[in-house]
């Protein structure tokens, strides 16, 4: 039987072939690199906490907050509210995860809202990225403004038409 | 500082943004050089994972030069030149004393589940990301490694995930000197996976993907077998039939979310959003391994519930390996290689785009348009 000495061989061409191989592989490692502490809890010293000045949701599946966290963008609106009810349930519930989906669609609106709150007008065909359509699939962004052109079309007429039929 | 700016799914722009803050001792504040646009950021661009806020920054991937550290800082200086690992790891709590640093209990308040990670939804800490001029990075003293002199910084930026997720990839995979793998999906992650499997000695390496340019690119970097999915009646039956009905030895999960190939999955999984995901690549893995084997999945899912055929995975004995790589524990190995030149990352870079354009770059990256393997971020050094 060709040995593992042998077959190393045929690999010549590959550059680092089997050089981190281990026949002790063990596939529990690095998974669990065992130093049962786990078994007893928070028992490591913690970090100093950072100070908890801006509204921080937290997982009900802890008890404390995370010795640093982030500061990105803190719950607002009424996305905001959508996301301190779904904070309610834990992480494995949808009531967890289907509430926080719905918040980042309603957080989309209130994004472009307050762009124009600001006096913004924001640019969709720019945060698309169209540009880079136009200079590689020229093709595809024309059948998608032609299928959009359509399909809006057939819409106006569509409502038009039930309009007047209504009316009469 | 200008940073990208997350305004709803496939919309992105770059903005003005303040410049970060010293929030707790152990921060430092990074002037960015360069960031990468992730595969797995796309689940954020398309608006896959619950709890992306308009309004963040991405970009857990990125390398740059200290601006700024706090009073307890004292493994780096101002003015080193230092890789961040994506993953925010206090490195005391008792999962980081085992390695797990993508697993860290002290760096994500809003789930247990994984640990803080850069510029990836507050379902993972809410921190702002890399592709920005600066950046905050808190755990100083643990995570930012200073790079070595001598490494160019388009390998050193892969090698804040890309090259450890597909060297875990691997890893996870238990590969035995011999074993055949099939690696599912040809981004670059998939692409190091297909690569790093050849350190550990596999005999037989498959990728499967169904972008013609892709399967290309992996079959003259791994190199390896490469087939397109599209062009099978079945990927399963095609994987048995070319291991001798056997199935392969290790079968690695490298697509994650947003798997194309079946429209139940794809309907219930990326439209309706009412599982994790679409979990194709993750059906194809476990029924393509021979009975057991090992499965290791590094595509990213979000949360809670998946279709996922677990019968089989009884049935079969299958060993399920996965995690997010820890990255911090990878690194010296994994710099030793770049170092030696066994592996080459900065030949995966396809595009430099300037932070600017990068509504333009992910929408590249995302329609996998100009042919782009992987996209890096350059900030401009005027500001």
């Amino acid at each position: 039987m060709e040995t593992i000495e042998e077959k190393a061989k045929d690999y010549s061409h590959i550059l680092g072939w089997g050089i981190d191989a281990d026949p002790k592989n063990d596939p529990t490692y690095p998974i669990k690199l065992r130093t049962d502490n786990e078994q007893t809890g928070h028992t490591w010293d913690r970090p100093e906490q950072q100070p908890v000045d801006i509204e921080v949701l937290r997982s009900i599946e802890r008890p404390t907050v995370s010795a640093v966290f982030g500061t990105s963008t803190p719950p607002s609106g009424l996305s905001g509210q959508i996301r301190r009810f779904a904070f309610r349930f834990s992480e494995s519930e949808y009531g967890h995860w289907l509430p926080l989906l719905l918040a980042d669609r309603v957080n989309v609106v209130e994004g472009i809202v307050d762009d124009f709150r600001r006096g913004r007008v924001p640019n969709i065909f720019a945060e698309k990225g169209m540009q880079a359509d136009w200079k590689y699939d020229r093709n595809g962004l024309i059948k998608k403004v032609l299928i959009g052109a359509a399909i809006t079309t057939v819409a106006f007429t569509l409502l038009s038409r039930n309009k007047r039929t209504r009316k009469r | 500082m200008l940073a990208m700016n997350y305004r709803g799914p496939r919309r992105v722009r770059i903005d003005s943004k303040p410049y970060p803050e010293i929030k707790h001792p152990e921060d430092a504040i990074i002037r960015v050089t360069r960031s990468c646009i992730c595969g797995s950021d796309l689940h954020l661009y398309n608006g896959n994972v619950p709890d992306t806020r308009v309004g963040m920054t991405f970009g857990h991937e990125f390398i740059g030069i200290v601006d700024q550290i706090g009073p307890e800082v004292h493994k780096i200086k101002v003015g080193d030149q230092v890789l961040v690992p994506f993953n925010i790891a206090c490195g005391k709590c008792t999962f980081c004393q085992q390695g797990l640093y993508g697993n860290c209990h002290e760096s994500n308040t809003q789930a247990s589940a994984v640990g803080g990670i850069f510029g990836y939804s507050h379902t993972a800490g809410g921190y702002d990301g890399g592709q920005a001029e600066y950046v905050r990075v808190p755990y100083a003293n643990f995570g930012p490694t200073v790079i070595p002199p001598d490494m160019d910084p388009d390998d050193a930026v892969l090698l804040t995930d890309v090259v450890p997720t597909g060297y875990q990839a691997a890893e996870m995979g238990g590969i035995q000197p011999g074993d055949t793998v099939v690696v599912f999906g040809a981004g670059p992650v998939g692409i190091m996976a297909a690569r790093c499997a050849w350190l550990f000695g596999a005999g037989r390496v498959i990728v499967l993907d169904k972008v013609e340019y892709r399967l290309e690119f992996v079959r003259n970097y791994a190199p390896c077998e490469a087939y397109n999915f599209t062009e099978m009646d079945d990927p399963v039956v095609f994987i048995k039939k070319i291991t001798d009905w056997m199935g392969a030895d290790v079968c690695i999960d490298a697509v994650g979310a947003e798997a194309a190939g079946s429209a139940l999955q794809t309907i219930t999984g990326r439209k309706l959003l009412i599982q994790a995901g679409s979990a194709t690549a993750l059906h194809w893995a476990i029924n393509s391994v021979k009975k057991g084997g090992i499965v290791s999945i590094v595509g990213v899912y979000g949360p809670t519930d998946n279709l996922v055929p677990i019968g089989n995975v009884v049935n079969k004995g299958i060993t399920i390996r996965a995690n997010q790589a820890s990255v911090k524990r990878l690194l010296p190995r994994l710099i030793e290689h770049v170092q030696n030149g066994i592996l080459n990352p900065k030949a995966m870079i396809t595009h430099r785009v300037p932070l600017e354009d990068v509504a333009d770059a992910y929408n590249i990256f995302a329609n996998k348009l100009d042919n782009c393997i992987k996209p890096v971020l350059i900030p401009s050094t005027k500001s």
